[in-house]
C-alpha cells in the first residue's frame, strides 16, 4: 500500500504566449506564461490526492504533465519501477476529463471506443476483447447494451461513466480526474463520486482528483496540494489541512467556501483582489499582493515549501513523508491568525 | 406581507421542434422590499426561464401564462413602452456570463453611459460623474482608466462587477441575478456575493438570486424557493428549509451533498435521472426518484400548502420528513 508511486521533482512548464504587432515592432520579448514553477510532489500508492486552487493556477497543466500530454520544461516525473511492474509509462496513468463528450469520438459506439483502447495497448487477445468491454461497462455500472449505443445517447452522468470506463480500459495504476463532476448536478455528482470510491477499493487505484469544490475535496481525498500561480504552496493530510490550514492563501480559500451550516458570511472578504497575471508573477512570495499578513521580506524573497515547524509530531520532520509542508515565511504566525 | 413583486401561477411553454417543453408550471413567488429570495434547483429545473419571464426577456416562441405583479401592474400585459420604464427604473438584471451580456465593441464607460442616459435625466457631466461613482460602488478601482477599457480587458470577476454597475445605473428596487457567481472562482464568488449583499442593504434593494448551490443560498438568502421540473417544491425562511425540509426532493438534495459525514463514506445520490419536461407527470414530477413516494404521488398533483408560518410545501410526505435521519 505505502510508498511513492510517482515523484514529481522541480517540474516547470512555460508557455510562450502571443505578442501584439506593436510589441513585436518595439522589440518586446514574447510573453511567457509561467503555468508551473518548480513543483515537487510525491504521490503515494493507492492514495487519493486532491489538487485545488483558483482557475489558471496550473492544475490542469500539472495533470497533463503527469499523464505525459505535456513535456515539462524542467524537472522530472519519475515512476517507481516496482510499481510499474513492466507497464509502459504512457499506460500507467490515465486521464478523466470534465467533459467526457469532448474526448469521445461521436462516430464510435461506446463498445468500439472501449475495444479500441484495449486493442491499441494489446491488453487482450482479439477473442477476449468483447468480454473485456462487458466487464468495463459492468465496472462503471452501465447496462451491457450501452456498448451498441453512441455517446450522444447518454446523459451527462452516464457519459462520465463512459469516460471512466475508457480510462480503465488501459488498466492504469493511477487515474487523474480533472474536474470530473464539475459539470454535473449534485444528485448525479454523488453517483460519480461513489463510483470513484468503489473503483479505488476494487482496483487499488491511485487517484489524483482536481476540483474547485473544496467540500468534495474534504470528503473524498486523503491529502491535498494547494496551488497558487503555478506553485504548490501547501500540502498536507486532508484532515490536517482543513482543521489547521497554515498558508494564508489556504486559510482564505477555506473561508470563502459557502457551506450549508453557515447562516451568514463571516465578516470581511476571505481574500481580497484577484489572481495576478501568470505572465508576470509577483516577485518574492507570489501571494504577497493579496496576503493580509505580508511583511517586507515577502516582496523579495520566495518562501520554500518546507515542513511547518509548528505542526504537531512527525508532521514537522523535514524528512517525514507525512509532513505538513507550507511555503510561507510566516507559517507559524499565520497559524495563530487562522480562522476557527 | 408587504410585497414588491408578486408572481402568480406563472407558466412557460416552449413550442420547440420536438414538441412542447413545459419549462415553468404554476409558479407562485413573492418578494418583499429589501428581501433576498433564493431560487434554487438543478440544471433544467426552470430557474432561468422563471427569471427571464419575470423580466419579459423570453422570445416570442415562449407561451407565457399567469401574472407578474409589480406595483399593482401586470408586467406580462404591459405595453412595450411602459415595460421599458419599469425595467429601467424598477428592475435590473445580471447574468452568469457577463461577456454575453456586455457589448464587446463598446467601452465599459459607454455601456454605463447608455444605461444612465436611458434611465436618468442626468446631463453628460452628471453621467460621467455618476459612472465613476458606480465603479467605485462595485469595487472597481482606478475608475477613470477602467471606464475607457473594453470587456475583454477585464477579468471574469471585474466583468461581473461592471455588469452590476450597469444594472445599478437606474437605481433599481429589485435585482434579478441569474447564477451571477457560478462561473467564478470561490474567492471571487465570495467577493461578489458580499458586494451584492452590501448593495442590497445600502440601496434598500431586493434581490432574486438564482443558483444551483445550496451553500450560496445558506449564506446569502433570507428566504428560498426550491424548484424541480418547472414546479415549485417548497418555500420558506432559508435556515428552516435547509435544516428541516418539508419536501422530499429538498430532503434528498441535501442528503446528496458531501457534508460533515465521515470522510470517504459513500454519498447518498438521488436514484434515477432528471425528469423529462416534454411529458409532464399528472402527479408529482419527483415520484419516479422519490423514496417517500406513495401510490397517489404518481397520479395526483400535490398542491402547495402552508406547513408553518411563512412556509409552504407541495409534497404528500411533508409531515413524514426529518423524523428518521
Ligand atoms: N497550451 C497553452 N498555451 C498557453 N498557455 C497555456 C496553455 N495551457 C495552459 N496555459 C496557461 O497556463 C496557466 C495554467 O493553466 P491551467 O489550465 O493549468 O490552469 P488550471 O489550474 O487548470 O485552471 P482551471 O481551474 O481554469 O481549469 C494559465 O494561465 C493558462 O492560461
Ligand atoms: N428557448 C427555449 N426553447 C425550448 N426550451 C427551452 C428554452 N429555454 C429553456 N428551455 C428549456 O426549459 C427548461 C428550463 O430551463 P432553464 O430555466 O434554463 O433551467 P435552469 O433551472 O437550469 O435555469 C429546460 O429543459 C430548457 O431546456
Ligand atoms: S510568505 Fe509572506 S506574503 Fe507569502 S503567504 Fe507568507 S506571509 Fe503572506
Ligand atoms: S409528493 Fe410524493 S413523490 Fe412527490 S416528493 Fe412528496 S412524497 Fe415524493
Ligand atoms: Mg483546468
Ligand atoms: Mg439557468
Amino acid at each position: 500500500m505505502s510508498g511513492d508511486i510517482l515523484s514529481v521533482a522541480g517540474v516547470s512548464k512555460h508557455f510562450v504566449g502571443r505578442r501584439g504587432v506593436l510589441d513585436a515592432l518595439r522589440g518586446r520579448p514574447m510573453p511567457v506564461v509561467h503555468a508551473l514553477e518548480d513543483v515537487s510532489l510525491a504521490i503515494r500508492r493507492g492514495e487519493t490526492l486532491g489538487i485545488v486552487g483558483e482557475s489558471g493556477c496550473g492544475k490542469s497543466t500539472l495533470a497533463r504533465c503527469l499523464v505525459g500530454l505535456h513535456q515539462p520544461d524542467a524537472g522530472s516525473i519519475a515512476w517507481d519501477p516496482a510499481a510499474l511492474g513492466g507497464r509502459p509509462r504512457f499506460r500507467a496513468s490515465q486521464m478523466v476529463f470534465q467533459d467526457p463528450f469532448g474526448s469521445l469520438n461521436p462516430r464510435l459506439t461506446v463498445g468500439s471506443a472501449l475495444a479500441e483502447v484495449v486493442g491499441v495497448h494489446r491488453l487482450r487477445p482479439k477473442s477476449e476483447i468483447g468480454a473485456r468491454v462487458r466487464e468495463l461497462l459492468e465496472q462503471v455500472h452501465l447496462p451491457a447494451d450501452a456498448a451498441q449505443r453512441y455517446p450522444h445517447e447518454f446523459s451527462g452522468g452516464q457519459r462520465q461513466r463512459i469516460g471512466i470506463a475508457r480510462a480503465l480500459a488501459a488498466e492504469p495504476l493511477m487515474l487523474i480526474a480533472d474536474e470530473p463532476v464539475s459539470a454535473l448536478d449534485v444528485s448525479v455528482q454523488a453517483q460519480i463520486v461513489n463510483l470513484f470510491l468503489e473503483l479505488q477499493e476494487r482496483l487499488a487505484l491511485t487517484l489524483v482528483f482536481i476540483t474547485h469544490d473544496l467540500r468534495l475535496v474534504r470528503h473524498l481525498t486523503e491529502r491535498v496540494a494547494v496551488m497558487y500561480l503555478g506553485r504548490v504552496v501547501e500540502v498536507a493530510e486532508t484532515q490536517a489541512l482543513f482543521a489547521d490550514p497554515r498558508h494564508p492563501y489556504t486559510q482564505g480559500l477555506l473561508k470563502a467556501v459557502p457551506t450549508i451550516a453557515q447562516a451568514t458570511r463571516p465578516a470581511g472578504p476571505a481574500i481580497t483582489g484577484e489572481l495576478p497575471s501568470p505572465l508576470a508573477p509577483p516577485p518574492g512570495c507570489a501571494f504577497h499582493p493579496r496576503c493580509p499578513i505580508a511583511v517586507a521580506r515577502c516582496r523579495t524573497e520566495r518562501p520554500a515549501l518546507l515542513p511547518d515547524p509548528a505542526a504537531p509530531g512527525l508532521a514537522r520532520e523535514r524528512s517525514a513523508p507525512d509532513a505538513h509542508r507550507v511555503a510561507c515565511h510566516l507559517a507559524p504566525q499565520a497559524a495563530a491568525t487562522a480562522p476557527a | 406581507m408587504n410585497e414588491l413583486l408578486r408572481v402568480e401561477q406563472l407558466g412557460v411553454v416552449f413550442h420547440a421542434a420536438r414538441g412542447r417543453v413545459y419549462a415553468v408550471d404554476g409558479v407562485d413567488l413573492a418578494i418583499a422590499p429589501g428581501e433576498v429570495l433564493g431560487l434554487v434547483g438543478e440544471s433544467g429545473s426552470g430557474k432561468s426561464v422563471t427569471l427571464r419571464a419575470i423580466a419579459r426577456l423570453l422570445h416570442e416562441e415562449a407561451h407565457i401564462t399567469g401574472r407578474v405583479l409589480w406595483q399593482g401592474r401586470d408586467l406580462l400585459t404591459l405595453p412595450a413602452r411602459a415595460l421599458e420604464q419599469v425595467r429601467g427604473a424598477g428592475i435590473g438584471t445580471i447574468f452568469q456570463e457577463p461577456m454575453a451580456a456586455l457589448n464587446p465593441v463598446l467601452s465599459i464607460g459607454l455601456q454605463i453611459d447608455e444605461s444612465l442616459r436611458a434611465h436618468t435625466g442626468l446631463d453628460a457631466a452628471g453621467r460621467r460623474a455618476r459612472a465613476r461613482e458606480l465603479l467605485d460602488l462595485v469595487g472597481i478601482a482606478d475608475a477613470a482608466s477602467r471606464l475607457r477599457q473594453y470587456p475583454h480587458e477585464f477579468s471574469g470577476g471585474m466583468r461581473q462587477r461592471a455588469m452590476i454597475a450597469i444594472a445599478l445605473a437606474a437605481n433599481p428596487k429589485l435585482l434579478l441575478a441569474d447564477e451571477p457567481t457560478t462561473a467564478l472562482d470561490v474567492t471571487i464568488q465570495d467577493q461578489i456575493l458580499r458586494l451584492l449583499l452590501r448593495l442590497v442593504s445600502e440601496l434598500s434593494m431586493a434581490m432574486l438570486l438564482v443558483t444551483h448551490d445550496l451553500g450560496v443560498v445558506a449564506s446569502t438568502c433570507d428566504r428560498v424557493a426550491v424548484m424541480y421540473a418547472g414546479r415549485l417544491c417548497e418555500t420558506g425562511p432559508t435556515a428552516q428549509v435547509l435544516h428541516a425540509p418539508r419536501h422530499a426532493y429538498t430532503d434528498a438534495l441535501l442528503r446528496a451533498l458531501p457534508g460533515e459525514g465521515a470522510a470517504r463514506a459513500r454519498l447518498q445520490p438521488i436514484p434515477g435521472m432528471p425528469p423529462r419536461i416534454d411529458h409532464p407527470s399528472p402527479g408529482c414530477p419527483f415520484a419516479p426518484r422519490c423514496t417517500h413516494a406513495e401510490p397517489r404521488c404518481d397520479r395526483e398533483r400535490p398542491a402547495m400548502q402552508d406547513v408553518a408560518p411563512g412556509r409552504a410545501s407541495a409534497c404528500f410526505a411533508q409531515d413524514r420528513l426529518g423524523v428518521a435521519a
